[in-house]
C-alpha cells in the first residue's frame, strides 16, 4: 500500500504543528471561535451535541495494521475506549478533548493517518470499493488512482473554496460496491480495445434533493483522469451556485444545466486542460502502482476450511454470508461484521480494533478495509486459516454473521451525537436488529438494506437503502419517514416514500410488518426483497402500512 | 400576531472540554441545567446572550434554548435539549456518566 515519502510526512507534519499553535491561540484568545472553526474544520475537528469530534480519513479504506493499531491507541488514550466507523470510509471520535487534538493528529501522522480534508468544501477522501485488490469479479485495482486522486486535489489551491464539499467515488468492478452513483463524481474503471479507462459518472447525491448520476463520458483514457477532473471542476467553479448552499452542488449544477451542456463545456475546458499536463502525473501514477502491488499469495490445501465447513454450523453460517470471492486460487475476502445484534453499527473497541489488526498480520498479508457499510474487511486471507480467524473473532464479538442481512444496518450518529440531527437513528438500528434477531428470520429473509439518517443531511444513505428510514421532529417529536426500493448497487435507485412518518415507538414495528409482507408475497425464497419491490411495487406494503387509509378507500 | 414568548436558557458548549454548560444568573458557566437563569422576559433574552457572549473565550456558540420552570430548576422541553443534558441514548456517556461519578 502507498508508503509516504518524505515530502508527504513534511507536509503532514507542517499541518499539525500549524494546528497546535491555532488550538493554542484559540484557548488564550488570540482567535475567536469565528476565526477558529474553519482551521478547526480543515483538520477534521467539529463540535457535536455533547464534545467535540475528531474525523479521520482512511484513504480508500485501506489500512495496515500498524495504522488499526494507531487508531485503537487514539480511542483509548483520548477517547471512551470506542471509533465509530462511518459511511464515508473515516473514522470518528465522538469524545475528544480539544488540548489532546493536536497529541492525536501527531499519534495519527506517525502511521501516515491525518484528518486533512475530511471537511470543507474541498475534495473529500476519495473513497474505494472495500474489495479493492481482492475481488474476484474486478478488473483493476483503483486505489492507485484514488490515491493519485488525492495527492492531486491534497491542498490544490483552485479547490480549497469549491460551491460545496466534493465527493469522489471509484471502484474497478462491475459490482457497484462503492456507490459511484450516488457521488459527486463516480469512477468505474472499465476496458476498451484491451485499453484501460474510466466510465465517468457525474451529479449523484443524497441529502435533500437526491438524484442519482449520469454517465458523463463512457470511456476516459487511463491517462486523461486528472486533466478531465479538472475540467469537471472547472466547469463546476463556473457554473456551480454560490447564492443557495442547498443549491450548491454538482448535482443541482447538472440538473439545472443539462447533462449535455455540462458535458459540452467539459470537453471544451478538458481539450485546454490536458495541453498543460506534461505526462509527470503518468510517472507518479507509476510509481504509486508500485505500492500497490498485491502480495504473493500462497498455495496451500484447504482442508481445514472444508472440515470446518462441513461440520461447524456456526461456522457455515459465517462463511456463507461473510465471505467474498477472491481472486486468487485458495483465498477469501473475509468481511468482519461490527454490527452485532443491538450494537452501535460502525462502533468498534480499541480492543476488537487491536484484534483485527493482528489478525490481518498474522493471516493477512498486512491488510484490513473498511467499507462504507461501516465493517471491516480481511480482503486476503487463505481459506485454510478461515477456522481460526473466526475462531478468535468470536472470542471478541466479531463473528455476527450477518452480511448483507437485515441487522448490517447503516446508521448515522443521529440525535444521539450530531449537531444537525432532527432525530435518533442509532437506537432505532439497535432495536431493528435485535428484534429480528429474536424473531429468528434474519437468515429466511435474506438480502435486505436498511439504512436510517437522523436528518435530511442523508449521511446514513437511507434514500438508496431496500428499506430507508429518515428521522425527523414533527413538532417537537421524533418522528420516521420510511421510503422503500432504493438501491446502492449499480442498479442505483432512490427509494419511495411510503407515506406518513411513524412516531419512536411505531418505527419497529412498522419495519416488522414491511418484511412480513416481502415474505409473504415473494414468489419464493430465492426472490429478494428488492426483487420483489420491484415486481409487486409500493402497493402491498403501503396497504400493510396504513391500513386505516385503505379501509377509507373501499 | 407575533409568537408569544417561551421562556429560555442561554446553554453552549464549553471551548476546552466541549460539553455542554449553562448561563446562570451569576454570569457563570454551571453544568446542570437545573442550575441555570431561566429568562422569562423577551427582553431581557437577547441582553443576557449579549452577556453570555462576552465569555466567548471560554465557550462555543451559546444560544437560547427553550426551557420550562420545573419543581427543581429550568427543564427542557424539546428532546434535543433533553438529550445535550442527558447524553447519548446508546452508552452511558455524556452528562449521565458524569453524574453517576459525583
Ligand atoms: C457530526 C457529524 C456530521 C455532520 C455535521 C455532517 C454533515 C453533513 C452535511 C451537512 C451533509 C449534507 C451535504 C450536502 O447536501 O451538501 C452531509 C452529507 C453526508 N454525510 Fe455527513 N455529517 C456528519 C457525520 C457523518 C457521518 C458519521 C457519516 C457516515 C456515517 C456521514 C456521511 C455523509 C455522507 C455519505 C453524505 C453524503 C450525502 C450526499 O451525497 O449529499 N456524515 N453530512
Ligand atoms: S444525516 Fe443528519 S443527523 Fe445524521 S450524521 Fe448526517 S447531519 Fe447528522
Amino acid at each position: 500500500m502507498y508508503k509516504y515519502n518524505e515530502f508527504d510526512e513534511a507536509f503532514l507534519a507542517e499541518r499539525n504543528a500549524q494546528f497546535r499553535a491555532q488550538v493554542e491561540r484559540r484557548i488564550d484568545g488570540s482567535l475567536t471561535e469565528e476565526e477558529f472553526r474553519p482551521l478547526r474544520l480543515m483538520n477534521g475537528v467539529y463540535l457535536q451535541l455533547h464534545a467535540y469530534m475528531l474525523r479521520v480519513a482512511i484513504p480508500y479504506g485501506t489500512l495496515n495494521p500498524n495504522q488499526m493499531r494507531a487508531l485503537a491507541l487514539l480511542a483509548e488514550k483520548w477517547d471512551k475506549g470506542y471509533g465509530h466507523f462511518t459511511t464515508r470510509q473515516n473514522i470518528q471520535y465522538n469524545w475528544p478533548k480539544l488540548r489532546d487534538l493536536p497529541d492525536m493528529l501527531d499519534a495519527l501522522g506517525e502511521v501516515g493517518l491525518h484528518a486533512i480534508q475530511t471537511s470543507g468544501n474541498t475534495i473529500r477522501n476519495t473513497t474505494a470499493d472495500h474489495f479493492a485488490g481482492a475481488a474476484a469479479d474486478e478488473l483493476t485495482d483503483p486505489r492507485p488512482y484514488a490515491e493519485l486522486i488525492r495527492q492531486w486535489s491534497t491542498d490544490h489551491p483552485e479547490f480549497q473554496f469549491l460551491g460545496r464539499k466534493f465527493k469522489i467515488a471509484i471502484t474497478g468492478s462491475d459490482t457497484d460496491r462503492a456507490v459511484i452513483r450516488a457521488h459527486d463524481v463516480g469512477l468505474q474503471v472499465v476496458e476498451k480495445d484491451g485499453k484501460l479507462g474510466f466510465k465517468v459518472i457525474v451529479g449523484g447525491g443524497l441529502g435533500r434533493t437526491p438524484m442519482i448520476g449520469q454517465v458523463l463520458r463512457e470511456f476516459l483514457p487511463q491517462a486523461d483522469l486528472l486533466p478531465y477532473l479538472e475540467a469537471v471542476l472547472t466547469v463546476y467553479n463556473v457554473l456551480g451556485r454560490r447564492d443557495n448552499k442547498y443549491k450548491a452542488r454538482i448535482k443541482i449544477t447538472v440538473s439545472e444545466n443539462g447533462i449535455d451542456t455540462y458535458r459540452a463545456m467539459t470537453e471544451e475546458a478538458f481539450l485546454t486542460i490536458r495541453g498543460q499536463y506534461d505526462g509527470t502525473d503518468q510517472q507518479l501514477l507509476e510509481e504509486i502502482k508500485a505500492h500497490f502491488q498485491a502480495p504473493e499469495f500462497r498455495s496451500a490445501p484447504t482442508d481445514a476450511f472444508d472440515t470446518a465447513y462441513a461440520n461447524d454450523p456456526v461456522f457455515r453460517a459465517w462463511a456463507d454470508t461473510n465471505l467474498h470471492a477472491h481472486r486468487a486460487e485458495g483465498h477469501a475476502i473475509a468481511t468482519i461484521s461490527i454490527k452485532a445484534h443491538g450494537a452501535t453499527p460502525g462502533d468498534a473497541s480499541a480492543e476488537q480494533i487491536r484484534v483485527m489488526a493482528d489478525l490481518a498480520e498474522q493471516y493477512g498479508y498486512g491488510e484490513l478495509r473498511i467499507s462504507h457499510q461501516q465493517n471491516v474487511i480481511l480482503p486476503h486471507v487463505h481459506k485454510s486459516d478461515l477456522p481460526a480467524i473466526h475462531a478468535k473473532l468470536k472470542e471478541h464479538g466479531l463473528a455476527t454473521a450477518n452480511l448483507g442481512l437485515i441487522s448490517d444496518i447503516i446508521a448515522c450518529p443521529g440525535m444521539d451525537y450530531c449537531n444537525l440531527a432532527t432525530a435518533r437513528s442509532i437506537p432505532v438500528a439497535q432495536e431493528i436488529a435485535t428484534r429480528f434477531d429474536e424473531l429468528k428470520l434474519e437468515h429466511d429473509i435474506g438480502h435486505l438494506q436498511i439504512k436510517i439518517s437522523g436528518c435530511i443531511n442523508a449521511c446514513g444513505h437511507h434514500h438508496v437503502g431496500h428499506i430507508g428510514i429518515l428521522g425527523l421532529d414533527r413538532a417537537g417529536v421524533e418522528n420516521y419517514q420510511i421510503t422503500l426500493g432504493g438501491d446502492a448497487s449499480e442498479n442505483a435507485a432512490i427509494g419511495t416514500r411510503t407515506g406518513p412518518g411513524f412516531a419512536y415507538d411505531e418505527i419497529v414495528p412498522a419495519v416488522e410488518r414491511i418484511v412480513e409482507t416481502y415474505l409473504s408475497v415473494r414468489e419464493n425464497a430465492e426472490e429478494t426483497f428488492i426483487e420483489t419491490y420491484r415486481r409487486v411495487g409500493m402497493d402491498p406494503f403501503k396497504a400493510a402500512l396504513y391500513p386505516e387509509a385503505q379501509k377509507k378507500v373501499a | 400576531m407575533a409568537r408569544a414568548f417561551t421562556p429560555k436558557v442561554i446553554t453552549a458548549n464549553d471551548l476546552l472540554e466541549g460539553d455542554v454548560i449553562y448561563f446562570t444568573a451569576q454570569d457563570t458557566w454551571t453544568r446542570d441545567l437545573s442550575e441555570a437563569e431561566l429568562i422569562t422576559d423577551e427582553a431581557d433574552a437577547q441582553l443576557r446572550l449579549i452577556e453570555a457572549e462576552k465569555q466567548n473565550i471560554k465557550i462555543v456558540g451559546a444560544y437560547l434554548a427553550d426551557a420550562k420552570a420545573g419543581p427543581n430548576g429550568p427543564e427542557p422541553t424539546h428532546f434535543r435539549e433533553e438529550f445535550r443534558r442527558t447524553g447519548p441514548s446508546n452508552y452511558f456517556h455524556g452528562k449521565q456518566e458524569a453524574e453517576a461519578n459525583v
